[in-house]
């Protein structure tokens, strides 16, 4: 019981997707115009996120390390689908709102990480537990954020007006530039806590450390930090090199090239 | 003649006015991730017009040939995401093996695309206005176009801004942010042109 707990609170403070990892950015920003839009995209992600975490951890020793995100993946679909089947359903108008987002759960970095970096080495209860944690902590951000937006935007909370006659919306807030804005100043208030943490000498390192930041760190959460930051810094380095010591590269694409045959001959 | 005046709407409106990054929020990762220089911004965004276009396209035969015909359109998501990611995988060995050259300036980008939710997106986008193949290549192509331009716009301002003075919190990731907020509201200005 401990151990679910301790997931949950992890998920929901300590490793919040949104607020401390920075996961997901794409449906934060798209689906908070309002928040039951937040609330609704929140515990719909939950419910794919709980389920592929307990079916990946379930099915994590027949699964081989090779194929793993290939499977992930189809487990996830699978669940997403389910999801919108459900929704289109029984909610009809959350759908429609949510459009085009609920199939775009898949490729959420969170669920992706989760399975990754928990579900595939944990055993299903706590992997449960996780997923219900991470997804509650996913919802309340996006509740959060949708909640703030929707105030300034429109001047109302859950769809029921609360501010007084006088206040003028700021319609922008419900718009898509507003969504910039308002993830600008989320970054950069953790940006200042992430600072005050390193100056006082706290850990740090978890802050802010996921796909906004550049998605550069997100390889321990299933991203594609090998791709992003390997690949790019060599690209770099070679379009560099390239310039400086043309012939050399010159030379070595050659080699290349005669490597390439030699295979091909091997082949036959 | 209609259709060419279609295919011309959808070209404006998929690439500048809802435009794919700035009012649909999706390939936020690339965008955000690789705009820090111009030419690298101008790479990925090609790598994405050879994908989404391809894709979309691929993507738009299944629908048509597989899903309709089986009355399985259901499994949409699945299997556009399986297509695509076999998509970007092969086109990566088949350059390497075809087209050295434009795998030199591509191949970096390819497999981040994979993951890249403005594919999935369009060919998602493109099933539910119910477009056809060629529309929906059409579509695609806008979107990725609309994609490059916002990139490297973005990777512009960002090597301006680079040296820039800016309170501490700010610094990196809040200002790009910001500045994309300001090239949302500057697309808005498009809306005028339908």
């Amino acid at each position: 019981m401990n151990k679910a707990g301790e997931r949950i609170y992890n998920g929901l403070v300590k490793e919040n997707p949104t607020f401390v990892l920075m996961l997901g950015m794409c449906p934060t920003l798209a689906v908070t115009t309002s928040a039951m839009n937040g609330l609704g995209m929140g515990l719909t992600t939950m419910a794919v996120l709980a389920l592929s975490n307990l079916f990946i951890s379930l099915l994590r020793k027949i699964i081989p390390n090779r194929v793993r995100i290939p499977a992930f993946i189809v487990i996830i679909a699978s669940f997403v689908t389910a999801v919108q089947l459900l929704l289109e359903g029984y909610l009809p108008s959350l759908n429609k709102s949510l459009g085009v987002y609920i199939p775009l759960i898949v490729v959420n970095c969170i669920i992706l990480g989760r399975a990754e970096s928990y579900a595939y080495s944990n055993p299903p209860l706590p992997s449960l537990f996780d997923g219900i944690g991470m997804g509650l902590g996913f919802s309340f951000a996006l509740t959060c954020i949708g909640a703030f937006r929707e105030l300034l935007g429109a001047g109302k909370l859950f769809g029921l007006a609360v501010m007084p006659d006088s206040f003028e919306p700021v319609r922008i807030f419900a718009q898509a530039p507003g969504a910039f804005f308002v993830l600008a100043a989320l970054v950069a208030l953790q940006n200042y806590v992430k600072n005050r943490r390193k100056k006082a000498g706290k850990p740090y390192e978890k802050i802010g450390s996921g796909c906004s930041e550049d998605c550069m760190n997100c390889s321990e959460k299933g991203c594609t930090k090998r791709f992003y930051d390997g690949q790019a810094a060599k690209q770099e380095a070679s379009d560099e090199e390239e310039l400086t010591i043309g012939s050399s590269r010159r030379a070595r694409a050659k080699a290349d090239e005669l490597e390439v045959v030699d295979l091909d001959k091997g082949g036959i | 003649m209609e259709g060419v005046k279609e295919l011309l709407v959808i070209l404006i409106s998929s690439s500048l006015v809802s435009n794919v990054v700035l009012s649909q929020f999706l390939g936020l990762c690339p965008f955000l991730g690789v705009s820090r220089k111009v030419k690298t911004a101008a790479g990925m965004g090609t790598a994405v017009i050879f994908v989404i276009t391809l894709a979309s396209a691929v993507a738009g035969v299944i629908n048509q040939y597989v899903l309709i015909r089986f009355q399985v359109q259901y499994l949409d998501t699945i299997v556009f995401i399986l297509v695509i990611a076999a998509l970007v995988q092969f086109v990566e060995m088949f350059l390497r093996k075809a087209m050295p050259s434009l795998y030199k300036a591509l191949g970096v980008y390819l497999p981040l695309i994979t993951t890249n939710c403005a594919v999935l997106g369009v060919a998602i986008n493109n099933e539910q206005a119910e477009y056809g193949i060629l529309t929906g290549t059409v579509n695609g192509f806008a979107t990725a176009v609309g994609f490059t331009i916002a990139i490297v716009i973005l990777a512009g301002l960002r090597e301006k801004m680079e040296h820039n003075d800016i309170p501490e919190s700010f610094r990196g990731m809040p200002t790009v942010l910001l500045t994309a907020g300001l090239m949302a509201i500057a697309f808005c200005g498009f809306a005028g042109l339908l």
